[in-house]
């Protein structure tokens, strides 16, 4: 066992780990962060996304003892109260969500895309999201989703945020 | 029912509208049965089969049982049931014998997922390895090794099913229209051909899951990800024996079905590790590995077809011969055999035609319904078949569908009258030919294809599909007014990720004239608490319960109108309302409100009237027959609805590389309830049906070992493998019994996509390829007037000894 820290979702945790056991396992059964999905545990199918400091991981690739120390976010961190993020309205307005078990980490993704590009062009989102599986929309509406919630601004709400969330670290 | 209710009289039905289960999924506060976890629970694993046909000859547990934290082991000698919805054939873990790669031997419960694995390696078990019988036309042999001896002993659904005892013939489906000799005889030309396609992998993105605890006084609780609570509560009753009020399913969200997650799966092995664990719950949740080979998979067909054409184009006869691989167990084949039997011959009349369907057992992973329940399979033959019989008599492809499409006033294969209600095929293609520009290739596309050293090739198919299910399932809706006059509606139809909850939210809504966040649509279901439904299959949901949901809101609205006609001091018949209450037509100033009659209306002194608001849908397929098991004659067909596809293909004609330019696909669905989900079902369906057409199978080798059960080596479509444009349409010709006159298409989208590959590399490049998925080697093979052998049973990993001979030398043994 190993003592670990994390940041997740701006909550601080401290909590003893098996050295084999994933992250995403570490997630699910340990913290109850169930919204992060598993669909291969095999790094092939996007469905475990992720943001580990700042970037896109599959979590069923990464074991939470060399991720110690630090800042994740997951899908449980994105909608503030009642209020959708942008990325998630537009999934809403655009059926972008059939049965919902790749949509965590496809949201993950998204916001990772938005964080490195605030205004991906239509091939640009596929190649966003290839590496991760949906196997009810056929992708079209969730790349039509992409698109809107680009022009709705997701891009400029996520360095709004980005920039709150750095201010509250700083001043803890 | 209300198919004359005219659009702009709507304001829910037909409208743009959103999920009534999107906030859930999109902030992961949707719960599936892979995120559950209850008191006390233990973790199953299963120790599988590695051969394809096996004695067993000893299996040893005791190193697994000293271990600590096992809290159970048990082997396929320890149990005594058989399963199955039509053929009662499989059992829970093998017993005797194993009958396919991957099939279970033995399952352990223990403490923790590592602890159970750590038991199922220490099992020991004892194999004598047999010659597995692998392809089903080697399995038709006299000299066969039968796959289930036993077949004469096992129950079956007598009036839709014919075994053959003694062969690997697990049914044999027939029929018999008109006089195909004198057809034949009448024919200007005949075509035969054979058409191919191997099994395929459904990849719900949860794998099958489920919890069970079998407690105290037999009192068994399910959660499971299943399509159908109610069935898997009747079959797991039926199996041990126990009244069904002992059983109580649960199902939450589901991740994904596509049909792989209908009947019963792991459950009763589930159940039995519980009772042997004396109670505690239990989990198994099955790897991705293990939804290959552990967990059913798409059925394999050969297909043949022998069409006879009269000097003007026009279908004389056909006969149509199938062969079904079910794999080792033929429970739910034997269901797709039948539907795609009287289906066979697609949306053409055909005067004279014959079907023999053979549902045959082999030792592979066996098969169960997929979205589209056989039609993807022999609609990839049919469909090239018309193109290549157009060929042959030189007429285009599109001109001989459309002489030959299923018109009112003609005769289905089972006999069953086709009128202007049923829906337009010839509409269908029309539309979907004009949506690829058919018949021209524009200068647009030229100079797109020219630039990458690529030919332009077009096609348009056609589709059909009726439900598959028993002419008298039924379903049942409760809904609940809430005190604020907000809505409860409880059903057992599971959604999946269909969108018909969402449907049935708005006709609902429709019906009880109020804005669509006034109804809710309960989620998770529970057989203790929620009404029947036969199973969530055959794209029969939103028809039948889009019925009943319409008579449960008719039956509460009728309720209160009998109880504000008192508070109003009027009669029913001169009652109407809106979405704020009931009130008397002729002076809409005397209003009740929907919130006082909502649990009973109170008069000012504290008199009470009526009571909570309650109404009941129920309703049961209207009319429909067995068929005679020995010509096929009969009312199968809930409702025929129609569609197709048109497609541009860029093809190289060196390498056999292509891209889909364009796919446009159209379907009847007598009224498009919400455009969103509509195109959403169609595009979904579409994608998926290109993935079985460009790249998805099962390969085996000659030992009858499965080569590519995960996603590195069977690969399923991602974003960047979608056309570049995509266009989807929807003609409505309303369903007499349809609510608001819709008809399902959520499996029609997958139909004939396949077909429409093929048509369209071919016609841009002469190869005419007739198995399928169309890998671009297989297209180069076909360009090259190579064999096509069957690719799909291979002495290498690499996958093409059979079909490349001349590579042989380098990568086989």
């Amino acid at each position: 066992m190993k003592t670990v820290h994390f940041t997740i979702n701006g909550e601080t945790y401290r909590r003893e780990v098996a050295e084999h056991k994933t992250l995403l396992h570490f997630l699910r059964e340990d913290l109850g962060y169930t919204g992060t999905k598993e669909g291969c545990g095999a790094g092939e199918c996007g469905a475990c996304t992720i943001i580990l400091n700042g970037k896109a991981v599959n979590s069923c690739l990464v074991l939470a003892a060399e991720a110690d120390g630090s800042v994740i976010e997951t899908i449980e961190g994105e909608a503030s109260g009642n209020t959708l993020t942008e990325i998630q309205q537009a999934f809403d307005r655009n059926h972008a969500v059939q049965c919902g078990f790749c949509t965590a980490g496809m949201v993950m993704t998204v916001k990772d895309l938005f964080r490195r590009n605030a205004h991906p062009t239509r091939p640009e989102v596929i190649e966003g999201i290839e590496g991760n599986f949906c196997r009810c929309t056929g992708y079209e509406q969730i790349i039509e989703a992409v698109l809107d919630a680009a022009e709705h601004g997701a891009a400029e709400e996520i360095s709004a945020r980005d920039a709150g969330t750095t201010k509250e670290v700083s001043d803890a | 029912m209300l198919e004359t209710v005219p659009a702009s009289n709507l304001t829910s039905v037909g409208h743009k509208t959103r999920r009534v289960d999107s906030i859930e999924k999109l902030t992961g506060e949707a719960t599936y049965v892979s995120d559950m976890v209850l008191p006390g629970m233990l973790y199953a694993r299963v120790k599988t089969s590695p051969h394809a046909r096996a004695r067993i000859v000893s299996i040893d547990t005791s190193k697994a049982e000293a271990m600590v934290g096992v809290r159970a082991v048990i082997t396929g000698h320890d149990i005594g049931y058989k399963l199955g919805l039509y053929v009662v054939d499989k059992d829970i873990l093998a017993r005797n014998e194993v009958r396919h790669f991957g099939e279970g031997v033995a399952a352990v419960a223990a403490d923790t997922l590592e602890i159970a694995q750590k038991a199922i390696e220490a099992i020991h078990v004892e194999y004598e390895e047999l010659e597995p019988v692998l392809h089903p036309k080697d399995a038709v042999k006299d000299d066969a090794p039968l796959v289930h001896p036993d077949l004469e002993s096992y129950s079956y659904m007598e009036a839709a099913f014919t075994p053959r005892p003694g062969t690997n013939i697990a049914n044999h489906t027939k029929l018999r229209k008109g006089d195909v000799e004198k057809g034949f005889a009448e024919s200007e030309w005949i075509v035969e051909r054979e058409y191919t396609n191997p099994s395929v992998q459904h990849v719900p993105m949860e794998t099958h899951v489920a919890i069970v605890q079998w407690g105290k006084n037999d009192q068994v609780h399910i959660w499971s990800s299943a399509q159908s609570p109610y069935t898997l509560r009747n079959l797991f009753a039926v199996a041990f024996e126990l009244p069904h009020r002992n059983i109580r399913v649960e199902v939450p969200y589901v991740g994904g079905g596509f049909g792989g997650k209908a009947g019963i799966g792991i459950e009763p092995l589930v159940a039995l590790l519980s009772q042997a664990a004396k109670g505690r719950p239990v989990k198994l949740t099955a790897t991705r590995e293990e939804e290959f080979s552990l967990l059913p998979c798409r059925s394999q067909l050969t297909y043949q077809i022998r069409t006879g054409i009269s000097k003007d184009g026009k279908i004389q006869a056909q006969e149509m011969t199938m062969y079904w691989d079910s794999g080792a167990y033929a429970d739910y084949a034997v269901n797709v055999t039948r539907a795609s039997g009287y289906s066979a011959g697609g949306p053409y009349e055909i005067p004279n035609a014959t079907v023999d369907a053979y549902t045959i057992y082999t030792n592979k992973p066996f098969g169960t319904a997929y979205r589209g329940f056989g039609h993807v399979e022999f609609f990839w033959g049919l469909e090239r078949h018309m193109d290549l019989v157009a060929q042959a008599i030189g007429m285009d492809p599109l001109e001989f569908r459309l002489k030959n499409t299923l018109k009112p006033g003609a005769t289905t294969l089972t006999g069953e009258k086709i009128t202007e209600h049923t829906g337009n095929i010839t509409a269908c293609l029309e539309k979907a030919a004009e949506m690829v520009d058919y018949g021209s290739v524009t200068e647009a596309e030229k100079a797109k294809a020219a630039a990458q050293g690529k030919k332009i090739g077009k096609a348009v198919v056609g589709l059909h599909k009726a439900p598959a299910m028993p002419p008298f399932t039924a379903t049942t809706v409760i809904l609940k007014m809430n005190e604020d006059a907000t809505v409860t509606a409880n059903l057992t139809l599971t959604d999946y990720g269909q969108g018909t909850y969402t449907a049935v939210a708005q006709m609902i809504a429709e019906r009880l004239r109020m804005p669509m966040d006034r109804v809710k649509v309960a989620f998770e279901s529970d057989t203790d608490r929620d009404p029947y439904d036969w199973q969530t299959v055959a794209s029969k949901g939103l028809l039948l319960s889009g019925n009943a949901a319409i008579l449960a809101a008719d039956d509460l609205i009728a309720t209160a109108y009998e109880d504000a006609a008192q508070v109003l001091r009027a009669h029913t018949r001169d009652l109407d309302h809106d979405a704020d209450g009931i009130f008397l037509r002729h002076h809409p100033e005397h209003v009740v409100s929907w919130k006082q009659l909502a649990i009973g209306y109170a008069y000012p002194n504290g008199n009470g009237i009526g009571g909570p608001l309650v109404g009941v849908g129920r309703y049961i397929a209207q009319g429909l027959t067995h068929l005679n098991k020995e010509t096929g004659e009969g009312s199968p067909a809930l409702d025929w609805t129609y569609g197709a596809h048109g497609m541009i293909v860029a093809v190289d004609p060196d390498t056999g590389e292509y891209d889909v330019l364009k796919v446009a696909s159209v379907f009847d669905a007598g009224r498009v309830i919400n455009p969103d989900a509509f195109r959403g079902q169609a595009i979904g369906g579409m994608i998926q049906g290109l993935g079985t057409a460009t790249v998805e199978g099962y390969i085996y080798d000659k030992k009858g070992h499965l080569l590519n059960p995960s996603f590195t080596d069977n690969k399923i479509p991602t974003a960047k493998d979608i056309p570049m444009e995509i266009e989807v349409f929807g003609v409505e010709t309303p369903q007499v019994d349809g609510p608001f006159g819709a008809r399902g298409i959520a499996e029609h989208s997958m139909i004939s996509v396949a077909a429409a590959l093929g048509n369209a590399i071919q016609h841009a490049t002469g190869a005419e390829v007739t198995h399928m998925p169309l890998r671009s080697e297989d297209v180069w093979r076909a360009l090259n007037r190579k064999d096509a052998v069957d690719n799909w049973i291979t002495k290498s990993p690499l996958g093409s000894c059979k079909s490349a001979p001349e590579l042989q030398k380098y990568t086989c043994d």
